[in-house]
């Protein structure tokens, strides 16, 4: 069961993926999925475990390749670029679509260092102390950090650490930055910081979270996308049930089992 | 105790008091100490090799053993100094071979390789680390001492022979342990450097290596410390010499160490030169319980966690 995701105009449509089927080996996990995602919006992808959120998000970066049984049919459009077409580059890829990951992961390096990896890798010629303090201070980390730079990000807490990998992300400044449960290791009070966090940063990037949880994505997304699994001989296969505004999928769904999962009967 | 707790099929459930001659209790505590008198059954070995040595050794250390050549059978005086250069020299070149191809194999094997190749080349780095070292010494006497395809510059007995023969009982070494650091760097660090926009060669020489190092460090002491004990292998490659290393002929011609000068003198009819060998295991244990020390006190970082 799939909604109509095409709106007439495409061109602010940053993200679009045709008909896409991902296999592991023969396994079909994700069927059919047509989405949009919108430029300097929050998209959320929500659903139960295994319906395949962090998967579709992979695709958009090109981190599923690291999976060797894995293989897309259909298209993965990035402003009107199929990603998975014969002559991209996944690491160009992976510099214009960034990645926050669900535990913070930054590099055993000093905190400066983390920030500038990306940078120096990517071949930066511009003020490199500049650019760290430009993305610490949009990661709302830069007060908290300025006197100790060369200190080492592990030495930071853990919501400091995933805010410290979202200004890693910002660094390189992609288009789009991939939020993979950012929030799932980190304590309320941190949650709600990196979640106001989002709330400013779309203002330069579109960002596409998958959450588990459900107030986060009413609280911090603009639009929503509910997936769910079809059990098929005992093997979950994923689906896009309904995507829309966030307000109507949580407030007024289409979908009947949009509805029981968002008042919680069941994920 | 009441009635109830009596019909309980645990039995006497109440009682927080200790029982120490309860079975249970009794059969816990012979076992802690049975394993306390294994523990220290383990260490005695290691323990009395090392007073041993040091009780037989010390007495013999000075500053002409630490500086002069080995003496005549007979001769009182001189010392092992030549042993101790070779020694350092042979694992030197041993280590300066079997490095970077033992850690760019390991990266081959971790990073770029997979299935049945990698299993492979595991499964052979596995048996040449079994190979006995006698067995890599006559290889090595074969290959480079006789060199029967007249492709080398230096033939004939040398310290490139013995480090040589060194370099090959310590490259399995540094591959497994290479292996093991690599894999020990988590892959959500990969991740996040592949996410960045890094290739796999920024990944690797960036990120998992630098991550590596310490435990990286510590298997390439292991190989240092089996290296400098090897007495087989530089028997047939480097033999023995009462004379310094050959600096001006190229290294070539036999060439001192400390584990073929022990061998040598231990076992000789002459007192000073038993003495002289005592020393010589003495400053052989030594330096490479220095090594091990330096090594863990550099890599205080210790395994990423």
């Amino acid at each position: 069961m799939r909604s109509d995701t095409r709106t007439a105009n495409q061109t602010d449509k940053v993200l679009r993926t045709e008909n896409l089927n991902i296999y592991y080996g023969s396994f079909l996990a994700l069927k059919d999925i047509n989405l949009d995602i919108a430029k300097n919006q929050v998209t959320a992808f929500i659903g139960p475990s295994g319906c395949g959120k962090s998967t579709l998000l992979r695709c958009y970066n090109r981190l599923n390749d690291l999976i060797k049984t894995f293989r897309a049919e259909g298209k993965v459009l990035y402003n009107n670029q199929n990603l998975y077409g014969a002559d991209i580059d996944p690491v160009q890829v992976r510099r214009q679509i960034g990645m926050v990951f669900q535990r913070p992961n930054p590099f055993p390096k000093s905190i400066y260092d983390n920030i500038v990896f990306g940078p120096r890798i990517n071949g930066f010629k511009g003020d490199l102390d500049e650019l760290v303090e430009r993305s610490l201070r949009q990661a709302a980390l830069w007060d908290e950090v300025k006197d100790k730079l060369r200190e080492s990000g592990l030495s930071l807490s853990g919501g400091q650490q995933q805010r410290l990998c979202i200004a890693r992300a910002i660094a390189v400044q992609p288009q789009v930055i991939l939020m993979d449960e950012p929030c799932s290791a980190l304590d309320p009070r941190s949650t709600l910081r990196v979640e106001e966090l989002i709330r400013e940063l779309k203002e330069h990037y579109t960002i596409v979270i998958v959450t588990h949880n459900m107030q986060q994505a009413s609280r911090v997304s603009d639009m929503t996308a509910f997936f769910n699994v079809n059990p098929t001989d005992g093997k979950r296969q994923g689906y896009l049930v309904e995507y829309d505004r966030t307000e109507t999928v949580f407030q007024s769904p289409k979908e009947k089992s949009t509805q029981e999962y968002v008042s919680g009967r069941f994920g | 105790m009441t009635s109830t707790q009596d019909t309980s099929p645990y039995g006497n459930v109440g009682s927080l008091r200790r029982a120490p001659t309860s079975p249970r209790t009794l059969f816990s505590t012979l076992m802690n100490v049975v394993v306390f008198t294994c523990v220290a059954l383990a260490l005695l070995p290691l323990l009395a090799v090392l007073f041993y040595v040091l009780a037989q050794g010390i007495s013999s250390i000075n500053v002409e053993a630490l500086t002069q050549l080995p003496p005549p059978p007979g001769v009182p005086g001189g010392g092992f100094a030549n042993a101790i250069i070779g020694t350092l020299l042979m694992v030197g070149i041993g280590a300066l071979i079997s490095i970077p191809f033992g850690v760019l194999a390991a990266i081959y094997l971790s990073e770029f390789s997979s299935g049945p190749v990698a299993d492979w080349t595991r499964f052979a780095t596995n048996v040449l680390s079994g190979v006995p070292s006698i067995i890599v010494g006559v290889f090595a006497y074969g290959i480079i001492v006789l060199d029967p395809f007249g492709l080398l510059h230096y033939k004939g007995y040398s310290a490139w022979a013995g480090g040589f023969a060194l370099a090959i009982l310590m490259l399995p070494i540094i591959v497994r342990t290479t292996d093991e650091a690599l894999k020990l760097v988590p892959s959500e660090l990969r991740q996040a450097s592949v996410g960045l926009g890094a290739t796999q060669f920024e990944t690797v020489t960036r990120v998992v290596l630098p991550t590596a190092i310490p435990a990286i460090l510590t298997g390439v002491t292991l190989a240092i410390a089996r290296a400098a004990g090897e007495t087989a292998p530089l028997l047939f490659t480097a033999l023995f010499t009462q004379f310094w290393p050959n600096w001006s002929g190229g290294l070539q011609g036999p060439t001192a160490s400390l584990a073929v000068l022990v061998y040598n003198f231990a076992t000789a009819p002459y007192k000073h030169q038993q003495e002289l060998a005592w020393a010589a295991s003495l400053i052989l244990v030594l330096m490479v319980l220095l090594t091990s020390v330096v090594a863990r006190v550099a890599t205080a970082r210790k395994v990423y966690q």
